[in-house]
């Protein structure tokens, strides 16, 4: 692919409120492409925060103010010429506690390239529906029963169909936020897997709790404390040698 | 008793007669509700069970050629010839007080079912006819065995002398119990064997049908609305608060607004279930607006998330995935509202729906009446013959009810989804 090693997901100087209360200070850091980048640190550090303002999705909550500049595959989407829509189409995200639609698993899939429009006729959609759950190591476990709610599968399955979803609408980042929090290590040892064939074709940012998981996954790693980015590059470096006190207390488990 | 696990016991004891004792109080509670609930509805029925019998009686008509003019068969005088046959029944009758006291056995409506019968079939002039008449509501009454046979003469119905030409017509086997179809295929009258209750029935149908068009869409609308794009500021809290009262004013006032403002200002036609509708549409919007809202602020976030976080628009993410999920309680909320709406009386007094109407309405704009002011109409008459009446409309009512709760159930139960 020709966007291997350029950078994605661009940020400068982004700053965010949630009325007066400041949630992030001047982030600026760089995502490459067809990486997985990992944001570790103690809860309510903001991670969750930034990741959202990559999809716009803070633009949901009234009070939610952003400053600075995210450029993602060099637009910069707090523009006013983007739309927040055709941006999230761009930018898929996948939750921490697995939400697929009560519908039919198919329904569930096809639902993202339906909206777009993405497909001219059924057996397009058909297959692009599989091709996608096949991506999301979902097909040999759901092909006999398609027409089955997605609510019904289990937790892991469910959150491979939620990333089967977001993968339908190829997107260019996928955003996890601790995809794996409410599962079982079985289930997280498969959708960890499933990331790491995944950054072939896609961006991954992926928000985690365990710094294990980060360093399993990730290639870079940002570590955010109390609303700032403390340090921020290769996964090795930050585990092994990290530059800050901070970082180094938060992966040895003195703060956290 | 002495075991390892004693050393809480007192304690534990008193805790489980508290259990018991709020278990007993809970069952007595349902017992109280149940049996006031049996009462309510076995009196009921047992009262209106009578308005489902109608009280025939035969009488032989001659059809005299001489009082019938072939070329105007309609014009005749029926309720004569009703008479004439009834004194040829009982010939011994002659003072003009006991004349009228046997007239009034049969209905006033015998010398209409006459003049349909000899118009539909002219050939019966000249002869004899055997037929029957729907009798008083006062034999209606006395064959039901709602009135006294016996005591003060002066203080009954009945005379013994017409009790005695009663017992003749019964010995001979010329009067009969039969189904009133009547009371479900007929408007009003003042003729308590003759009311039926379809008039009232159609046009409550009308009026919950003007207020269901109404008060639902816009209900889920504003709902929608408010609760999903509506920015959460001081407006918006205004006018929650304005909601949460209106459901609160007492349904009289929406009554004078309708008379008001659709009556007086717009001139929409009086005792129109139009009218009806709209007025009843106001009362019912808040109570359906405040139970959407509830039941779209059910629907778990991640559902919105996962919709938005994929690019659908905020419609589609409503429309797709929110509303579908909330429509069980949005209904819930509907059917609440039209159950209120379909009891509803004062409103309608307000608009002019209180009218002896007879003839069963045809569209929304006609005049027509409801059940429940149907009901309060019937209660309030003083003939005795009413008081079954009144009941059965009641249970009218309460099977309109249930069958329009069903369809809600129904439809609900069809359009669940799980999450």
């Amino acid at each position: 692919m020709d966007t291997k090693g350029k950078i994605q997901v661009s940020a400068k100087d982004v700053n965010v409120f949630y009325g007066d209360k400041q949630a992030l200070q001047n982030i600026t850091l760089d995502v490459k492409s067809n990486k997985v980048t990992s944001f570790i640190g103690p809860s309510g550090c903001g991670k969750t925060t930034f990741l959202k303002c990559i999809n716009r999705m803070n633009d949901l909550i009234d009070i939610c103010r952003v400053e600075g500049n995210i450029l993602v595959a060099g637009q910069d989407i707090y523009d006013k010429s983007v739309d927040m829509v055709a941006l999230r189409a761009h930018v898929g995200m996948v939750f921490q506690k697995p939400n697929p639609f009560p519908k039919s698993i198919f329904e569930n899939v096809a639902y993202g390239m339906k909206i777009h429009n993405m497909t001219s006729s059924k057996s397009e959609l058909a297959d692009r529906v599989e091709d996608s759950l096949r991506r999301a190591a979902l097909w040999d476990e759901v092909k006999d029963r398609l027409d089955q709610p997605g609510t019904g599968l289990s937790g892991g399955q469910q959150q491979r169909l939620c990333i089967a979803r977001t993968i339908a609408v190829q997107p260019k980042v996928i955003l996890m936020d601790e995809p794996a929090s409410a599962l079982d290590p079985i289930a997280t040892a498969k959708i960890e897997e499933l990331i790491h064939e995944l950054k072939q074709n896609f961006t991954i940012i992926i928000v985690t709790h365990s710094m294990q998981q980060a360093a399993r996954v990730s290639q870079q790693t940002a570590f955010f404390h109390l609303g700032n980015l403390v340090e921020f590059g290769k996964t090795t470096d930050i585990f092994t040698n990290p530059q800050d006190e901070r970082t180094q207390n938060y992966i040895t488990g003195r703060i956290g | 008793m002495t075991n390892s696990f004693t050393d809480i016991t007192p304690s534990l004891r008193r805790r489980h007669a508290r259990e018991t004792r709020f278990k007993w109080m809970g069952k007595i509670a349902i017992i109280i509700a149940v049996s006031f609930l049996l009462v309510m509805v076995g009196s009921i029925a047992w009262l209106g069970s009578g308005a489902l019998k109608q009280t025939r009686v035969q009488l032989n008509v001659h059809l005299d050629a001489a009082q019938i003019d072939a070329a105007a068969v309609a014009d005749a005088n029926y309720g004569k010839l009703i008479k004439t046959a009834l004194l040829d029944r009982f010939p011994e009758v002659t003072k003009r007080r006991d004349k009228k006291s046997l007239y009034g056995l049969v209905s006033y409506d015998a010398a209409y079912a006459l003049h349909d019968r000899v118009v539909a079939e002219p050939g019966l002039i000249g002869q004899d006819l055997r037929m029957w008449f729907v009798a008083s509501d006062d034999l209606d009454m006395l064959i039901k065995g709602n009135l006294e046979t016996t005591g003060d003469e002066n203080r009954r119905r009945f005379s013994d002398k017409q009790l005695g030409w009663i017992n003749s017509l019964k010995e001979e086997g010329a009067i009969k119990s039969v189904f009133n179809v009547a009371f479900f295929t007929t408007g009003d009258s003042r003729e308590p064997e003759l009311a039926g209750v379809l008039g009232a029935f159609v046009g409550t149908a009308f009026t919950l049908l003007v207020c269901f068009c109404l008060s639902f869409p816009i209900g889920i609308m504003a709902a929608i609305y408010l609760e999903e794009f509506a920015k959460k500021n001081r407006w918006n809290d205004l006018i929650e608060v304005n909601i949460n009262n209106l459901a609160a004013v007492p349904s009289i006032v929406f009554g004078l607004l309708g008379l008001a403002v659709f009556l007086n200002v717009f001139g929409l036609p009086r005792s129109s279930p139009l009218v009806g509708g709209m007025v009843l549409a106001l009362m019912t919007l808040p109570t359906i607006i405040i139970a959407a809202r509830a039941a779209l602020r059910a629907v778990p976030p991640s559902i919105r998330e996962a919709a938005l976080g994929i690019g659908a628009t905020q419609i589609q993410t409503v429309f797709h995935h929110v509303a579908p999920l909330a429509l069980p309680g949005m209904l819930t909320g509907a059917i609440v509202g039209m159950a209120r709406a379909l009891g509803e009386t004062a409103p309608l007094l307000m608009i002019g729906m209180v009218a002896f109407i007879v003839d069963i309405p045809g569209s929304v704009v006609q005049p027509a009446t409801a059940l429940p002011v149907q009901i309060f109409l019937w209660a309030d008459s003083p003939e005795r013959a009413f008081l079954e009446k009144t009941s059965a409309a009641i249970i009218v009512l309460i099977v309109f009810l249930i069958l329009m709760n069903l369809v809600a159930i129904l439809l609900r139960n069809k359009y669940s989804q799980r999450f």
